[in-house]
């Protein structure tokens, strides 16, 4: 079982060896409403932890997704340029956005359990 | 007052149900400091009839170019607009509607719009267009910072030939964006080659066609040109009545057109209000500034419209957004669009080649004129021709004279003092031509 | 009885109609024009080959196709506009009149000058009202819609520190600000830094006074605010701006509810953007045009665009070229000189009202606004206490479990006649309702939507969701899907694929 963890911004990292897998979650989703375009990063890009990486535009509000961890894109999910409504079907399946290749794994440390942000998405709602 | 509805009786009625003694009270919150202690000095309210007099004799001491023989261009044009689009324009559902935010209230607004779009889109040869800018100068600046934000570069190379306003607005407004603009200086003689200027650094090109000057060109290697770089071509059209005649900028290969529809239903206004355009690639239309009214359907599966990719404008993204752009030219773009429907394919090919042709039969008048040289080889509806004095004294003897002799180009680029840009449209007569001719004669003499 | 079904889909006087591409009849026109020879040309060998694509119509089909489209919309002319922050009033007929006169609308604006001296006098003049009305010296006339004024507002703002040697990196923003506000300091290349409000829906005067430092260029305020409340702090916020070396930018969207009787100059505002087509009636026209005039303090006026007007004795002259100033603009923001039609049309308004009539307007679009407070409060939920200015703001907590939204109480608002209040705006209530009545409205009209809201909120609270969920039932299109528009963005009409 992969190891997944959360930021206070809502977005959710999977990891497996050495990369992150990305996306945002199912609070997020469920607030943003229905997605309507996503605009992923360019593979290649080296991002530090918190930069600004990706756009999501629901049809009533656009917002940044910020990189859980530093590294270089490695993969975007480019099935969400025809389908961004993944994100708000499947938001931790396929609805990912991005997978990076992890820099430094101790910035891992930082970022919450599910039973924090689970807390965190409650205190919200 | 006429225009204020409450009756004295009235207010005091809805005073008691508010539960307030005065007025006054209801602006406790005014600090003391910002009260005004004694009345404004401006005249009282004034009747319909005072108020028309005034503006009427206001208006006489103008001379207007709309009632004269004028050859007045440079970027707004005096056509002639159907009766039929001033009507429809002040229709109180078009003229008093806002912003057609709920689209259920503003599906004529928004399916006009959408035919505009798509006029716009056809006229520029581009795959999409907006619903209107504010004017062909600010979409000029708005396709320069378009141009960076998908480019992800900091350089425009722009055309000594654009017009000198669109010049100094695009700077103006690229100046803290971190953008740098690149300009040669005017060349009258030969062909600019702005080709050798683009490099690996450069976001756009801008190049004006017809360009200030007049002249016309084929773009298509200056657009191969930038797509080698990775840079876009950006092509401003101030006389949209010219693409009836000539090749649409995407036809040669522009990326974003930025326009003047000025032309096109609107009256000359002293300049101002007119209708920006601003068309593009589908590829580049979450890039696009401006609203945008797209086609969908409603719960009972009709067609409408609606405005969308909102989320691109700034009452969501706020400092985010493509432009801070809010309000356009919603009525100009309608007055446009009225009226390149009444023209339709065959009455626009027709006016435009009406402007070519009277355009080429003054210029071979003027040609040959001692003391008055055409420099252009190439025109549409106006060029430019270097006279023997300079030109400001002799536009101001021909005004003097009841006669506007065209724009001398130093009002806009101060060392060109004998230059003079002159403009031929449908509604000038070869009477007035001759009325230009005798007139320069006699001033140039 | 529900109405019929019909052949046509037109239902009696409300029409059906194809856009201009399907109504195509190739070869016509509605101009004629006399024939064109050009056998040769002079166009540089760029010719144009094919068809454009435009469709072909004679007049009385124009006509008819563009008639029955207005018919589609709402209008202030129609109906009562409740669209807070937006001020839709009445559009006085005269002003259309003056701004089509041949020695107006006829004008080139490359004329030479001594043709155009009534055209010049005319721009003077309105900007001395604008000047007069809100007690600061320098007018801008050229910025074409309000955010083309703050724009132009920062930009002077910007110029005026740089020549004092103090750049400066921030711009303070409340967060009930209009979106503009924080897109227009982001295009002068400032940072954004949001303040919050207090919880009487004013500035909270301590965050503002921690965020401000020496490297705020300004504070970008509008009053009264969008919460429809006056900043009853404005004096002690204008002072702590002016002893951090900052500008006070004022956004005047609102000036409605306070023109003739306070002058924001005496507010300590040194910039402010007015809207001409909401305070001074210009019409909005579908979304403009509009024009955004800013008036500015004794320090920032040497700094404005180009072009502007000078009186010289008895001539008027038009500055155009920045280098033949003897002032410092920034530069320049728009071609040629402003939107010179709307002012016609703002000048015409000003004159007609008076400096009595303006006091007039406000003290009523108050008065209304705050009848509508009195005579809704118990049924809907405001959120700050009155009075309101000339707007007043509900939040949702009226609707709480009733499964009605603000979006769904708004809709069913059309079938009433009315057009919906503004939405989800300002920010910093939850399902914001934002009511600006205007003093075009008379007691009549307000009380029948005072009517039509009370049993609505009683509709909503006694359960009755579906008919919300469903509204409007009467338009001639019904809700409209959002998501697909923007999922695949259809922008244009293209022909039918064979």
């Amino acid at each position: 079982m992969a190891d997944v963890k959360y930021t206070k911004e809502h977005e959710w990292v999977r990891v497996e060896g050495d990369i992150g897998t990305i996306g945002i979650t199912d609070h997020a989703q469920e607030q943003l409403g229905d997605m309507v375009f996503i605009e992923l990063p360019d593979v290649g890009k080296t991002v530090d932890q918190g930069d600004e990486i990706a756009v999501i535009e629901s049809v009533k509000a656009a917002s940044e997704v910020y990189a859980p961890i530093g590294g270089e894109v490695v993969e975007v999910n480019e099935a969400l340029g025809d389908e961004p409504a993944k994100v708000n079907s499947d938001p931790m399946g396929e609805g990912w956005i991005f997978k990076i290749k992890i820099a430094d794994s101790a910035q891992l440390d930082g970022l919450l359990d599910e039973a924090a942000y689970k807390e965190l998405a409650e205190g919200d709602a | 007052m006429r225009y204020l509805p409450l009756s004295a009786d009235d207010r005091g009625q809805m005073l008691a149900a508010i539960g307030v003694d005065s007025v006054d009270d209801l602006y406790r919150d005014v600090p003391a400091g910002g009260r005004l202690t004694s009345p404004i000095e401006l005249p009282g309210h004034t009747g319909e009839i005072e108020v028309e007099r005034a503006l009427t004799s206001m208006a006489a001491r103008n001379t207007p170019a709309g009632g004269a023989p004028s050859f007045l261009g440079g970027g707004i044009y005096r056509h002639f607009v159907p009766a039929a689009v001033d009507h429809l324009i002040q229709r109180g559902e078009f003229l008093t509607a806002y912003t057609p935010y709920q689209p259920e209230v503003s599906q004529g607004t928004l399916q006009y719009l959408f035919e505009f779009q798509t006029q716009v889109a056809l006229l520029t040869g581009c795959d999409v267009a907006n619903a209107s800018m504010y004017d062909g100068a600010t979409a000029c600046a708005e396709a320069v910072i378009m141009a960076g934000r998908i480019t992800k570069r900091k350089k425009a190379v722009v055309s000594g030939a654009l017009h000198p306003h669109y010049a100094a607005v695009t700077a103006t407004s690229t100046e803290f964006l971190g953008l740098e603009l690149v300009t040669p200086n005017p060349d009258l003689t030969g062909e600019e080659d702005l080709s050798a200027m683009i490099g690996g650094d450069t976001a756009c090109v801008v190049v004006q066609n017809p360009d200030f000057f007049g002249r016309v060109r084929d773009l298509t290697a200056l657009a191969d040109a930038c797509h080698a770089q990775g840079a876009l071509l950006v092509v401003v059209v101030t006389e949209i009545v010219a693409l009836g005649l000539i090749k649409s900028p995407g036809e040669m290969g522009a990326d974003i057109v930025a326009g003047e529809g000025q032309s096109l239903g609107n009256a000359l206004n002293f300049g101002g209000p007119t209708v920006g355009l601003m068309a593009t690639r589908q590829k580049f239309v979450r890039q696009l500034p401006g609203r945008l009214v797209g086609q969908t359907t409603d719960v009972d599966g009709q067609r409408g419209f609606v405005l969308t990719l909102s989320t691109r404008e700034q009452h969501i993204r706020r400092d985010k957004a493509t432009s801070n752009i809010c309000t356009n030219s919603g009525l100009c773009a309608l007055a446009f669009t009225i009226h390149l429907t009444m023209l339709g394919e065959v009455g626009l090919r027709k006016m435009a080649a009406l402007n070519h042709a009277g355009a080429m039969r003054l210029a071979e008048r003027l040609a040959g004129m001692a003391g008055v040289e055409v420099l252009n080889e190439s025109f549409f509806n106006e060029f430019t021709v270097r006279l023997s004095k300079p030109a400001s004294g002799v536009v101001d003897a021909l005004a003097e004279k009841g006669v506007f002799a065209g724009v001398p180009v130093s009002r806009l680029l101060p060392d060109a003092e004998q230059l003079l840009l002159v403009a031929v449209t449908e509604l000038n007569s070869d009477d007035d031509m001759d009325r230009l001719v005798n007139e320069l004669e006699e001033a140039l003499r | 009885m529900s109405a019929p079904e019909t052949y046509t889909g037109n239902r009696g006087l409300q029409m059906e109609e194809p856009l201009i591409f399907e109504a195509d009849s190739p070869g016509l026109c509605g101009v004629d024009f006399p024939d064109a020879d050009i056998t040769s040309d002079r166009l540089g060998g760029v010719k144009r080959e094919g068809d454009i694509g435009l469709p072909g119509m004679a007049e009385p089909q124009v006509v008819r196709h563009y008639l029955r489209l207005s018919q589609k919309n709402y209008s202030i002319d129609a109906g009562f506009y409740p669209l807070g922050s937006c001020t839709m009033k009445h559009n006085p007929r005269l002003n259309e009149k003056l701004a089509r006169l041949p020695g107006f609308a006829g004008l080139h604006p490359l004329q030479p000058e001594t043709t155009t001296q009534g055209a010049l006098e005319l721009i003077d003049a309105t900007a001395h009202w604008l000047s007069v009305l809100t007690g600061l010296p320098g007018v801008a006339m050229s910025p074409a819609a309000g955010a083309h004024g703050e724009f132009a507002g920062l930009m002077t703002i910007r110029a005026a520190l740089e020549d004092r040697g103090d750049a400066r990196k921030r711009v303070l923003v409340p967060e009930s600000a209009h979106g503009t506000n924080p897109a227009s300091a982001h295009a002068c290349g400032y940072a954004v830094e949001s303040i919050p409000a207090n919880d009487r829906g004013r500035v909270d005067l301590d965050a503002f006074r921690a965020a401000l430092d020496t490297d705020v260029a300004a504070l970008m305020l509008t009053n009264p605010n969008t919460c429809g409340l006056f900043e009853d702090e404005i004096i002690e916020i204008a002072e702590a701006v002016h002893e951090a070396g900052a500008f006070f930018y004022c956004d005047g969207a609102n000036f409605n509810a306070i023109v003739g009787r306070v002058r924001p100059g005496d507010l300590g505002i040194d910039c402010m953007h007015i809207n001409l087509h909401k305070t001074f009636s210009t019409p909005h026209g579908g979304g403009g045009p509009g024009s955004g005039p800013v008036v500015l303090s004794e320090a920032l006026t040497p700094y404005a665009p180009v072009p502007y007007v000078v009186r010289d004795g008895n001539r008027f002259r038009l500055i155009e070229d920045e280098g033949a100033s003897d002032a410092k603009p920034f530069g320049r923001i728009k071609g040629f000189h402003g939107q010179f039609g709307v002012f016609v049309r703002a000048l015409a308004y000003m004159m007609s009202l008076g400096a009595d009539g303006l006091k007039q307007v406000a003290e009523d679009a108050v008065l209304n606004a705050n009848y509508l407070m009195a005579s809704l409060e118990d049924v809907l939920s405001a959120p700050f206490a009155g009075p309101c200015m000339h707007e007043v703001l509900f939040d949702d907590r009226f609707l709480a479990d009733s499964g009605v939204s603000t979006l769904d109480f708004a809709k069913a608002m059309i079938d009433e006649g009315f057009h919906p209040m503004t939405m989800y705006f300002p920010l910093v209530v939850h399902g914001a309702l934002l009511m600006e009545p205007t003093e075009t409205e008379s007691k009549a009209a307000l009380d029948s939507f005072i009517g039509t809201v009370r049993s609505l909120a009683e509709k909503a609270k006694a359960g009755d969701a579906e008919l919300f969920h469903e509204a409007p039932h009467l338009t001639p299109r019904r809700r409209l899907d959002e998501t697909a528009a923007a999922r695949k963005p259809v922008l244009r009409w293209l022909p039918p694929e064979d």
